[in-house]
């Protein structure tokens, strides 16, 4: 352990005079992180089902530096998406537009979920309202036996 | 026990079966689309502008307007691209019929490459502008080649053909296509 | 010669399949026992054939036999030997035979572990497995063989794709199947039952097991493909809603909620239609899952290579099977009489409450990933949903069936009272808040989501304690303390295990979510870059050999304070058959968190860029799985499920006979 540790710091220290703070990837790291948060909710067209941010495809590439130079011109996010969808339609967004034809789709879980619990509290209501059974002295005395049986053989 | 098996409960009790038979109709119908293919948002819309140089000659640019007047097909092409070489009959078949001019988009290519490819297999287009970047391809929503536009005398796309065009499509689609527009 | 076995042996293993799936439905109907007693050697035939078609295929590919289609396709005589075996299910045909193996196991397991169920029961079960069987024996048979020949053979085969050659993917999909098929069990537990009419509390009970198995095994295999994801792909994600990945989720989350309702049904009789119907649906999605992957109609990276008259009988399997099943459910459902009563606040109606909530989740996760296909085949243009929909959809939907997990397992059966469980309940919520509170703190910085997150897991947490707690209250000495502890049935562990695991998990997520942190640099040698307090030093790339690859190995010293951590060798891969690139992270796992690094593109000189990640408590997201794989597989080796059947079986008749008093009633 400690020779290793002496080799790493000689390692260091021969090098020393060339280490440096590594540049980022990017010119622009403030910008990247626009560009890549947009080019997360963008479909890359060419892949199976990647963005545009996860994929490495030329048409992703593309379509990345557009991005990039779209934001770095001053547009909006909301203005380079609308310039997307303008030429490759709504099928390049990971997050579907609200319009009439995605109703179903952006309401579906909220009503799915209003119809379950109004199901199931409208069959839990029913229940109550039919009456409590009542047994039989002979029954109550038969279920006690069935008990005690279970709880003989549960012990063995 | 049973008396309580109401229509209406019946009715419940079908409704698993309903959704799944919707679902699975759904599904047959899935089998029959493609679900990577992307309509293009342009048909109906102007065809977007550009002014872009020409592959023989570079000091000279091409520019849509002028097209205007004219019926005519965008051809986007490349020479690494394999399908362009399949579908090469067929655009020379379109070119020689006479009916529309075709201008060739050469797509992310090298001059000298689609140069060298123009002379091994013949030149059907009015001519070929040079599009290295890719630009212009982003603009009319190319994301692959081969991808064939036609447009009429007012700039307006009317059909994209994405994928190489086959005889089927040619003498079914385009060639029709361009003749009704002529006929305005 | 073997390969031609291999078939003979899978149209064999058709014909008992047939077999087993004709005569015993037939003779449970007529009480015939020796078409009965066929069962058992028929499903245990079954298996022999079907292991060896999986054995000469396996010898196919070890001996690198080209003139096998399937081998020429999915493996190469670089291929080292270990993929050359899990190259068997690396394809489309290939997967199936493994699929059919497994539910052959399944089926022999089940002739095993019945000797105490009744003849009959067992009868329909093989019976109704016999038939799914054959469904999936034709398909392969018909349009999918793996043996098929390809002549004249080639040289040398295409090679396995190297995403796949890796350990994870020769468990991934063994686990995931032994999952799916598992279903089919408890699915044909269900169907029995309804076509015998016997749908009560015993079978229920036994049904649990098969279920629970079924479902851990589910469990793992979608951790083990995520687990995979995330060290393979390269860049740290692992989860994205892909269809293929909705497809295995959707069972799971049914399971989830047949694994409850069958517990309910089990203890107070009650959900007998309803647990039904969700073994039903869970083997549905099973089946559906398969369809989506092979047939084409969803874009996904795990879709197996593509061909119409595939997905063409799959549909039509999946049609025959399930929509059979619903008829016999709606036939027979309307007899099913008696049910426990409860009240509207009880442990019944909260487990009946998150069963919705599952299933409403399984509906939102389907509807997600089938609408690209309702708008494409209605005409309505195409669009694509992805994570960013489910993210939004799928958390608000999970938070209260979480919140229900901690209430549940406190409230009693038939009645519960609010201001009592309010009472018991007021210290956990209180940790639970403090904790969502002030954690996030700890983590460095505060955020609404991540406390939100941190406070369901520590209420879970929190509750299973209490569960605990409660259990051994007022114990007097430590014989007695050990006494209750020891009493408590092993599937009231496995209750806190597996919940437990599910906070793990919660918590894994929230905190990587919350708080990852990434830097991409161009780094040349020497250069060093620091990211959550480590120091990453590039130490330059050199080129390293493979058995079938080249690899472009870089070297990070990764230091804290100083003192050197570890080394990362992170690599750019490049296989010479298929020749595209690959990128092998370089990983460091802790407990806390991961490092993680890797390689971008080379760029001029000897700088590369190289893209660094920390990755806090990710390691959770899995392990928080593994839990609950370790809590389901405790719970199904509770002893009572192992209770001898013949005696009870007397006294069920006795007791259905003697306390039927309210017929007026309907069931849910």
């Amino acid at each position: 352990m400690t020779r290793a540790l002496a080799t790493v710091l000689a390692l260091c220290l021969a090098l020393g005079a060339q280490a440096r703070e590594a540049a980022p990837a990017a010119d622009d790291p403030v910008l990247e992180a626009r560009v890549m948060a947009l080019a997360s909710e963008l479909r890359c067209l060419v892949c199976q089902n990647q963005s545009i941010a996860e994929s490495n495809a030329a048409l992703a590439l593309d379509l990345r530096n557009q991005v990039r130079e779209q934001l770095r011109a001053g547009r909006s996010e909301a203005q380079v998406v609308d310039y997307m969808v303008e030429r490759y339609g709504d099928f390049v967004l990971f997050r579907p537009r609200f319009k009439a034809s995605t109703f179903a789709l952006w309401f579906g879980p909220l009503i799915l979920l209003a119809a379950g619990l109004v199901l199931l509290f409208r069959r839990l209501a029913r229940r109550r309202r039919t009456g409590e059974a009542e047994l039989s002295e002979a029954q109550h005395a038969r279920a006690a036996r069935l008990l005690e049986a279970g709880r003989d053989r549960e012990r063995r | 026990m049973t008396d309580l098996a109401a229509p209406a409960s019946r009715l419940r009790l079908l409704l698993p079966l309903g959704i799944f038979v919707v679902l699975v109709a759904l599904l047959g119908v899935g089998l029959t689309l493609n679900p990577r293919e992307v309509p293009s948002p342009l048909i109906g819309k102007q065809a977007p502008a550009f002014s872009l140089p020409q592959l023989r000659a570079p000091e000279k640019t091409f520019s849509t307007t002028e097209m205007a007047g004219r019926v005519w097909v965008l051809n986007v092409w490349a020479s690494w691209c394999i399908p362009c070489l399949q579908e090469h009959p067929y655009i020379t078949a379109l070119a020689n019929m006479k009916i529309a001019p075709v201008v060739g988009l050469n797509y992310k290519d090298q001059p000298s490459d689609a140069l060298a490819w123009l002379e091994r297999n013949g030149d059907p287009f009015l001519l070929s502008v040079s599009d290295i970047k890719g630009q212009i391809g982003i603009d009319y929503g190319v994301y692959g080649v081969p991808e064939t536009y036609v447009i009429d005398q007012r700039g307006v796309i009317r059909y994209k053909k994405i994928g190489p065009i086959m005889s089927d499509t040619l003498r079914d689609k385009i060639v029709p296509l361009i003749e009704e527009l002529r006929g305005d | 010669m073997v390969p031609e076995l291999g078939q003979f042996a899978l149209s064999l293993a058709l014909l008992i399949a047939a077999a087993q799936g004709i005569l015993p439905l037939a003779g449970a109907a007529r009480g015939n026992a020796a078409w009965m007693r066929v069962a058992r050697p028929a499903a245990q035939g079954q298996f022999v054939f079907v292991a060896f078609a999986f054995a000469c295929l396996s010898y196919a590919f070890v001996t690198n036999d080209f003139s096998v289609q399937y081998v020429a396709s999915n493996s190469n005589s670089e291929l080292p030997l270990e993929y050359r075996i899990a190259a068997v299910w690396g394809g489309h045909e290939g997967s199936l035979l493994l699929w059919v193996l497994i539910l052959c196991s399944w089926m022999v397991a089940v002739t095993v572990f019945s000797r105490r169920l009744p003849e009959d029961m067992v009868a329909r079960v093989l019976g109704v497995m016999g038939l799914v069987s054959v469904g999936f024996l034709a398909f392969m048979l018909f349009t999918s063989n793996p043996f098929e020949r390809l002549l004249p053979a080639p040289l040398d085969g295409r090679d396995l794709n190297p995403l796949l050659q890796d350990p994870g993917m020769v468990f991934h999909p063994p686990m995931l199947y032994m999952g799916y098929v598992g279903f089919s069990v408890a699915y044909a537990f269900a169907i029995s039952a309804l076509i015998s009419g016997k749908l009560d509390a015993a079978w229920a009970r036994w049904s649990r097991p098969w279920t629970t198995v079924a479902w851990l095994f589910l469990t793992l295999g979608i951790a083990l493909g995520s687990w995979w994801a995330y060290y393979e792909l390269g860049w740290g994600g692992w989860w994205f809603w892909d269809p293929v990945e909705n497809a295995s989720f959707m069972p799971w989350l049914a399971g989830t909620a047949l694994i409850h309702s069958l517990a309910v049904t089990d203890k107070r009789g009650s959900f007998r239609s309803w647990t039904v119907l969700l073994a039903i649906l869970a083997f549905a999605l099973s089946l559906l899952g398969t369809f989506l992957v092979r047939s084409g109609v969803l874009s996904s990276v795990h879709a197996f290579a593509t061909d119409p008259r595939r997905g063409v009988f799959i549909l039509a399997l999946l049609t025959l099977v399930i929509g059979g099943s619903l008829v016999l459910f709606a036939w027979r459902t309307a007899r099913i009489g008696l049910g426990g009563r409860f009240e509207l606040l009880s442990r019944e109606s909260m487990l009946l409450t998150n069963n919705v909530l599952l299933v409403v989740a399984m509906g939102t996760v389907m509807l997600g990933t089938l609408y690209p296909l309702v708008l494409d085949a209605l005409g309505l243009g195409k669009i694509s949903v992805g994570p960013p929909y489910f993210e939004a959809v799928f958390v608000p939907l999970m938070a209260p069936a979480l919140f229900l997990m901690g209430v549940g397992p406190l409230a009693r059966w038939k009645k519960a009272s609010l201001p009592e469980l309010a009472v018991r309940l007021r210290w956990a919520l209180g940790v639970s808040l403090a904790t969502g509170a002030l954690l996030p703190f700890v983590m460095g910085r505060w955020s609404a989501l991540v406390g939100f997150g941190l406070a369901l897991a520590a209420w879970i947490v929190a509750t299973s304690a209490l569960s605990l707690l409660e259990r051994v209250r007022h114990a007097g000495s430590g014989a007695e303390l050990r006494a209750r502890l020891a009493g408590a049935p092993r599937s009231f562990y496995g209750m806190l295990l597996a919940h437990v695991g599910i906070a793990v998990f919660v918590a894994g997520v929230t905190l990587v979510l919350g708080y990852q942190l990434q830097k991409d640099v161009r780094m040349a040698p020497g250069d060093t870059v620091e990211l959550d307090g480590y120091t990453f030093r590039f130490g330059g790339v050199r080129q390293v050999d493979g058995p079938n690859y080249v690899a472009a190995r870089a070297r990070i010293d990764v230091t804290r304070d100083g003192k050197p951590v570890t080394t990362m060798l992170p690599e750019k891969r490049r296989y010479r058959v298929q020749e595209n690139p690959m990128t092998e992270a370089a990983i460091r796992t802790g407990i806390t968190g991961d490092l993680y690094v890797s390689l971008g593109e080379a760029l001029e000189g000897d700088t590369w860029l190289v893209s660094v990640q920390r990755k806090p408590f990710v390691t959770w997201i899995w392990g928080g799985c593994l839990l609950m794989a370790l809590g389901g597989g405790l719970a199904a080796s509770d002893r009572r499920y192992r209770v001898a059947v013949r005696r009870r079986d007397e006294e069920e008749v006795a007791v259905q006979g003697g306390l039927e008093t309210n017929p007026a009633r309907s069931e849910t």
